[in-house]
């Protein structure tokens, strides 16, 4: 639906985009992860036909955004970073304009601004001034605008920003209600909201794209080994050695004593479960077992070594469990 | 065409905030105070004439004595207030960022452009409406010819479209209100007064320069005169700046 190839742009001497390709099948949410001034709104841009590409095609539903940039207009709904809106008008009178300049026609016109004032949870300010409105207010206005209309696909810069815990939960059920139907790309430097929005990450660093895929994935390729940490009371100095030993088992990290017992980060291959192994070694010996847990590899280790390029060593995820553990 | 929401938004923006009343306000007050001050002249004048037919002024005509430079007074007061409706057509939008979800609609950039001209010539319409009070006061207190008035009325609409068509393109080129108000008002002001160097200068120059000037065509129109030329040269003035406008928006489209 979305089919971005060896997108470059350019402001003056500045390459803000740099060769960027990807694709984003039907019926997808994608999100799109970076730092700040990473690419992603100049990426934005020139998806929603705002803005040319310096190099490089993008197409939309088949349209290409440069030659075709009303056939595809038409099939988008665009929310921009910051959602830019006309603080003059009132949110029914603004939605209304917004449904009738995207083609809704007249009988249509009147429910469609209803349902989305509903599903964006602003009915109840459909007569203040937009500018009267809270960022959070303002925010959903944004996305209301972008959903008139029914749109294929959707564009969305940031959605969430501005809104608190309670309207995050709610605009983000409401996207992920939008798959299947819509194709849907938006931008976030929240990394949790990639986890429960998207079905698909592309992350972008310094205009160029480090990693894509599934947020499993990206972790499979980034941690090739699954992290286990064991505590144990009364087995000391014998602790590490007897772990390393267990088949299967391809690196041991000592962690530092605590509650009187001794910790280990157990690094293991992903095909091989051996937890039941580490049972049993406990029991055997007679220690006693404290804590047995899998160390979760987010999808924000896959972005802070994407993002900082830099190679993870186990004594940097050691020091990130302890500093874990210490919160 | 898509350019009908775009037209009803602006007029909702107009009328919404106090730009339109503003506007209305002054512009009717100061137009106003020169009706009743030249058409106080005028029956102070044909009072005297009366008393005092030896001194002539049997050809004292009201459509000539009041109407007429009440037509010229009215074309240098707009001279100051059309900038300030048609500053912040496009710079507003531009300074906002909704500029961006603007063009991101299913909208040709001509019909953007045709919605937002088409606002800002309603409300001078509706301006000039107010105005045709002074006339009515006039044919309420004698008898007037009514085809001259026409006239000039429609030199005064042709007078606004350019000036409105001039002030819509310059918000075009820039983002800052500021600019868009005070660079329309300049050059509008530079076209008013290059016919006044055609006094001094001579041959084709002097011809080139009276015919560049806007309070000149508006002359002929005063008199109860339409003039080929002088419509050329209104219609010709809105093509060409609307036409420049149209490139500014598409430049955008392929200049990023």
């Amino acid at each position: 639906m979305i089919q971005v190839d060896n997108l470059t742009k350019r402001y003056g001497p500045v390459t803000a985009i740099h060769d960027v390709s990807f694709n984003v099948d039907k019926g997808r949410i994608v999100g799109f992860l970076g730092p700040n001034g990473a690419g992603k709104s100049t990426t934005m841009k020139i998806l929603s036909c705002f803005m040319p590409a310096s190099g490089g095609t993008a197409r939309v539903a088949g349209f290409d955004v440069f030659s075709q940039s009303l056939e595809v207009r038409r099939r988008i709904g665009y929310l921009p970073e910051n959602a830019p809106l006309y603080p003059d008008l009132s949110v029914a009178a603004y939605l209304d304009f917004v449904a009738e300049i995207k083609g809704v026609s007249r009988p249509a016109r009147r429910g469609r601004v209803a349902d989305v004032m509903e599903r964006c949870f602003i009915g109840d300010m459909q007569n203040r001034l937009i500018g009267k409105l809270s960022k959070g207010y303002r925010q959903r206005v944004g996305l209301a605008q972008a959903l008139l209309g029914d749109p294929e696909v959707l564009i969305l810069d940031e959605p969430t920003i501005g809104l608190d815990p309670r309207q995050i939960a709610e605009i983000r059920a409401l996207i992920r209600s939008l798959a299947g139907q819509h194709t849907v790309i938006l931008s976030t430097h929240i990394l949790p909201e990639v986890s429960m929005v998207c079905d698909g990450v592309v992350i972008i660093n310094r205009g160029r794209i480090v990693a894509q895929g599934t947020e499993s994935e990206l972790v499979q390729q980034a941690f090739p080994t699954a992290r286990i940490e064991l505590r144990v009371a009364g087995a000391g100095a014998e602790l590490a050695p007897a772990v390393g030993a267990i088949p299967g088992v391809v690196g041991v990290q000592p962690l530092a004593a605590r509650d009187g017992g001794a910790g280990v980060l157990v690094e293991a291959a992903r095909d091989r479960d051996v937890r039941p192994e580490l049972v049993r070694l406990v029991t055997g010996k007679g220690w006693t077992l404290q804590e047995l847990h899998p160390v979760g590899m987010s999808l924000e280790e896959v972005f802070i070594r994407a993002v900082a390029g830099e190679q993870e060593s186990p004594e940097a995820v050691a020091a990130a469990v302890e500093t874990e553990e210490a919160r | 065409m898509r350019w009908l929401p775009v037209f009803k938004k602006e007029m909702r923006l107009y009328f919404g905030s106090p730009v339109a009343y503003v506007v209305f306000t002054f512009f009717l007050v100061i137009s106003g105070w020169f009706f009743s001050q030249i058409f106080l002249f005028y029956s102070d004048a044909s009072m005297r004439s009366f008393m005092q037919p030896q001194f002539g002024g049997q050809n004292l005509n009201v459509v000539d004595n009041v109407m007429r430079p009440l037509f010229t007074n009215m074309s240098v007061v707009l001279l100051f207030f059309i900038p300030m409706l048609t500053m912040r057509l496009f710079a507003e939008e531009k300074k906002s960022g909704t500029m961006e979800l603007l063009l991101t609609y299913p909208v040709r950039d001509g019909e953007v452009l045709a919605g937002k001209y088409l606002a800002a010539l309603t409300l001078y319409l509706i301006l000039l409406g107010l105005t045709l009070l002074y006339p009515g006061l006039v044919a309420y207190f004698t008898r007037v010819e009514w085809g001259p008035i026409m006239t000039g009325y429609l030199g005064l609409i042709l007078t606004g479209a350019v000036f409105l068509a001039v002030g819509v393109l310059i918000s075009s080129l820039t983002e800052n209100q500021i600019v868009a108000g005070f660079g329309t008002f300049g050059v509008l002001l530079a076209f008013w007064v290059i016919g006044w160097g055609a006094e001094f200068a001579g041959g084709a120059t002097r011809t080139v320069l009276q015919y560049l000037s806007i309070g000149d065509h508006l002359e002929g129109f005063t008199r109860g005169l339409i003039d080929t030329k002088d419509l050329v040269y209104y219609v010709t003035g809105v093509a060409l700046a609307l036409f420049f406008t149209l490139r500014s928006l598409e430049s955008k489209r392929w200049r990023g």
